[in-house]
C-alpha cells in the first residue's frame, strides 16, 4: 500500500531528502542526536515554504532554491586573512573545523564532538513550523565551534571565525557561551570559492554586564546559497551589538532572532547589505524584548545595483511586561538601478503600555544637489558616485567604535565597489 | 578670462527663463562684482557657470579662456580651472573632509596630468590653509559641512578654494549667514588669493562684502541681464540709493 504525500517535492527538495538518506550515516551524533536530525528533515520532506508562509512571503523559497550541490569531501577549502591583523582564527574548511586557538579565557570545541557525544541534542531542531533554516542545519549540520568564554575575560583582539566553503554542501553551527562581565569581538566570516549550500547556525548566550559586538560578514560568490540565522539571548545589564554585512551570495537568507532576556539589557542591530548582479538577499530580524528596561536600535542600509532584490523584515516584539522598552528601527536603502528591487517589512507588536517604539523605511537615489557639489570640485562623475553611495553605508560602519573593525570593513567594502561600481 | 555672450537660460524641468541674454566679461586679474536685487537671477547665474543641470541653456554661450564651457559637466568645469564658492554648501554625512579634500585635489590633479599628492604633502597643504581662516583640524575629521555653523561651512568653502587654487571664483552670496569677524576671515582669504592669474566674481547682495573684497568692475543684474556696469563707486550707489534707480534708469 502505499502512502499518498500530500505534496509533490521539487527537484531541489528531492535532491536535499536524496543527501540526507545518503549522508545520514556520515553525520556525527546516534541517539538523540540522530531522533532530532529525522525530526528535522520531515519539514524538508513536507515542502520548502513558499510566499503564502507569512515569514517567507518575499522569499519564496520552494520556488528560489534550483540547485543544491552534492557533498564533496573532497574538496579543499583555504583559510582567509583575518579581518583584523594578528586575530586568533578558528576554521571551518569546507564543513570541517580545523584546530583550536589558545586564548585566555576561551574553550574552544568542535561541534562534531559534541554531536557524536550527544551532548548538543537539546540544541537541535526547528523553531517552529515556518523555520526552515534551523530545519534543514539540524537535519545535515557536521561541524561548527562551540566557545565558551569565561566570566570577567576581556579579548584584546576580536575572535575569529572562519566557515569557508569550496562548493558542495557545508552546514554548520558556531554557538557561543559568553560568561558574566565579558568583553569582547567576535568575527564570523562566511566566504568560499564554490557554488554551495551553506547553512550556519549561531546559537549565542550572552551573560549579565557583558559587552559584545558580533560581526558577521557573508562575502559569498554569486553562485551560492547562502542560509544564516543567528539566535541570541541578552543577559541583564549587557550591550550586545550585532553588525552583519551581505555582500555576496546568490540566495542569502540571513535570520535574526534576538531576545532580551535581563534587565537593563540592550541590543543594537546594523546591518549593511551590497546587493548585486541577479540576486536575491533577505534579512529577516525577529526581536523579542521580554523584560522591563531594555533598549534596542536597528539601522539597516542597502545599496541595490543591476537585478538584484533585497528584503529586510523587521518584527520588534514588545511583550506585556516589558514595560519601558525603547526600541527603533530604520531601515534605508539607496536604489541605483530601474531593475533592482528592495521590498521592506517593519513589524511593531507591543503588548505593554509604556514603552517608546517606532520604525522607519526610506528607498531614495543618489542626491543631485550632493553630486553636484561634488562634481563642482572636479570629482568625475564616478568617484563622485561612488564617493556618495560609501557614505552612505559607511555611516553605519563608522558607529562601531573600534577604528580597527571601521577600517577593516571599509576595505572589504572598497573592495566591493571595485567590482560592483 | 570669462566672456558671457548672450546668454539665455531656464529652469530645465518647468521652463521658466531666467537669464534673458546676459552679457559680461571678466578679464584676467580683475574682481567682478554682480549685485541685484532678490530673484534677478544671481544664484542661477552661478550655477549655470559651475555646470548645473537643473539649468538648461536656449541661446548665447559662455567662454573661458576662448573655449566654449557649454558641453562640460561640472567636473570637467572644475579641472578647468572654475570654482564655484557656494551660497548653501552641501552637508553631505558619510564623507569626511579630510578624504574629500584629498579625492578633490587628486582629481583636478589627474585631469591636468599630475602625480597625486603623497598623504603628508597634502596635509601639510591643508593644516598650512586651514591655520590661515583659523580652522580647527578637528572640523576636518567630521564629515563634510554636516553640522559646521554658517560661518564654518563658509570657511570650509574657501578652505576648499585655497587648495583647489582655480583660475575663476565665483563666489555666491559668500557673505550671507557671517558675522563680521568671520567676514573678515573670509575676505582675507579671498584677497589672498588676488592674483594678475586669476579672475573673481562675487556675488552678492549687498555693499558691505565689498568694502573687504574690492572690486575692479560692478554690475547691476537684473531681470536676467546686465543693465548697469562701472567701477567700485557703483557699489557705494546702489547701497545708498537702492536699485531703484539703476533699474529705471535702465527701463
Amino acid at each position: 500500500m502505499n502512502i499518498q504525500t500530500s505534496i509533490k517535492n521539487t527537484p531541489a527538495e528531492q535532491a536535499l531528502l536524496d543527501a540526507f538518506g545518503e549522508r545520514l550515516a556520515l553525520l556525527p551524533g546516534d541517539g538523540d542526536v540522530m531522533l532530532k536530525r529525522d525530526a528535522a528533515i520531515e519539514a524538508i520532506k513536507a515542502g520548502l515554504p513558499t510566499r503564502r508562509i507569512e515569514s517567507w512571503h518575499y522569499t519564496d523559497l520552494r520556488r528560489l532554491l534550483t540547485k543544491v550541490p552534492a557533498f564533496d569531501a573532497g574538496l579543499e577549502a583555504k583559510p582567509v586573512a583575518p579581518l583584523i591583523e594578528g586575530s586568533p582564527v578558528l576554521t571551518v574548511l569546507n564543513g570541517v573545523a580545523g584546530k583550536p586557538v589558545a586564548v585566555e579565557g576561551v574553550t574552544a570545541t568542535p561541534v562534531a564532538e559534541k554531536l557524536g557525544d550527544g551532548t548538543y541534542a537539546p540544541a537541535l531542531g526547528a523553531q517552529g513550523a515556518d523555520d526552515a533554516i534551523g530545519a534543514l542545519n539540524s537535519a545535515f549540520v557536521a561541524d561548527g565551534w562551540l566557545i565558551e568564554i569565561a566570566d570577567g575575560t576581556v579579548l584584546e583582539k576580536p575572535l575569529e571565525v572562519q566557515n569557508v566553503q569550496a562548493g558542495g554542501q557545508v552546514h554548520t553551527r558556531f554557538a557561543a557561551k559568553i560568561g558574566d562581565g565579558v568583553t569582547a569581538t567576535i568575527v564570523e566570516r562566511q566566504t568560499g570559492s564554490g557554488d554551495a549550500l551553506v547553512s550556519s547556525v549561531d546559537n549565542v548566550v550572552i551573560g549579565d554586564g557583558c559587552e559584545v559586538t558580533w560581526l558577521i560578514v557573508q562575502e559569498q560568490p554569486e553562485t551560492a546559497t547562502h542560509f544564516g540565522q543567528f539566535n541570541a539571548w541578552i543577559g541583564k545589564d549587557a550591550k550586545f551589538t550585532l553588525f552583519v554585512m551581505n555582500a555576496g551570495g546568490k540566495l542569502v537568507r540571513q535570520e535574526i532572532r534576538v531576545v532580551t532576556k535581563g534587565e537593563g539589557s540592550d541590543f543594537q542591530l546594523r546591518g549593511v547589505d551590497l546587493l548585486a548582479g541577479d540576486t536575491h538577499t533577505d534579512v529577516t530580524m525577529v526581536l523579542d524584548h521580554a523584560v522591563p528596561h531594555t533598549g534596542s536600535r536597528e539601522i539597516i542600509r542597502n545599496v541595490v545595483t543591476g537585478k538584484a532584490r533585497g528584503v529586510f523584515q523587521g518584527r520588534i516584539n514588545v511583550h506585556q511586561v516589558a514595560q519601558k522598552t525603547d526600541a527603533k528601527m530604520a531601515c534605508n536603502t539607496l536604489l541605483l538601478s530601474d531593475d533592482g528591487e528592495f521590498s521592506t517589512k517593519p513589524e511593531l507588536e507591543i503588548f505593554a503600555d509604556d514603552v517608546a517604539c517606532g520604525h522607519g523605511a526610506t528607498v531614495t537615489e543618489i542626491d543631485h544637489a550632493h553630486l553636484f557639489y561634488l562634481m563642482a570640485r572636479g570629482i568625475d562623475e564616478k568617484t563622485a558616485r561612488g564617493l556618495l553611495v560609501k557614505a552612505f553605508v559607511a555611516e553605519v560602519i563608522e558607529e562601531l567604535e573600534d577604528e580597527a573593525l571601521v577600517e577593516a570593513l571599509e576595505t572589504r567594502l572598497d573592495g566591493w565597489f571595485a567590482d560592483h561600481g | 578670462m570669462l566672456e558671457i555672450k548672450n546668454l539665455h537660460a531656464r529652469i530645465a524641468d518647468e521652463g521658466t527663463e531666467i537669464i534673458r541674454g546676459l552679457n559680461l566679461t571678466v578679464a584676467k586679474g580683475e574682481v567682478a562684482a554682480i549685485m541685484g536685487p532678490n530673484g534677478s537671477g544671481k544664484s542661477t547665474l552661478s550655477y549655470i557657470l559651475a555646470g548645473r543641470e537643473d539649468y538648461e541653456v536656449t541661446e548665447g554661450d559662455i567662454l573661458f579662456n576662448g573655449q566654449s564651457i557649454l558641453e562640460w559637466d561640472p567636473a570637467e568645469r572644475a579641472a578647468a580651472g572654475i570654482f564655484l564658492a557656494f551660497q548653501y554648501p552641501m552637508e553631505i554625512p558619510g564623507v569626511a573632509t579630510m578624504e574629500f579634500l584629498k579625492v578633490a585635489m587628486n582629481a583636478q590633479r589627474k585631469a591636468r596630468g599630475e602625480e597625486p599628492l603623497k598623504v603628508p604633502e597634502l596635509l601639510k597643504k591643508v593644516k598650512d590653509a586651514a591655520g590661515t581662516l583659523q580652522m580647527d583640524m578637528g572640523m576636518l575629521k567630521r564629515p563634510l559641512n554636516v553640522g559646521f555653523s554658517g560661518g564654518e561651512k563658509k570657511r570650509a568653502e574657501i578652505l576648499q578654494m585655497k587648495l583647489l587654487e582655480p583660475k575663476l571664483c565665483v563666489m555666491d552670496e559668500t557673505d550671507s549667514g557671517l558675522d563680521i569677524d568671520a567676514l573678515k576671515i573670509v575676505s582675507d582669504g579671498v584677497n589672498a588669493l588676488r592674483s594678475p592669474d586669476r579672475a573673481v566674481v562675487v556675488i552678492t547682495h549687498y555693499q558691505r562684502l565689498l568694502e573687504h573684497i574690492v572690486p575692479d568692475s560692478v554690475h547691476v543684474l537684473y531681470k536676467g541681464q546686465i543693465i548697469k556696469s562701472g567701477d567700485k563707486s557703483l557699489a557705494l550707489d546702489l547701497e545708498a540709493n537702492g536699485y531703484a534707480g539703476v533699474i529705471g534708469e535702465a527701463a
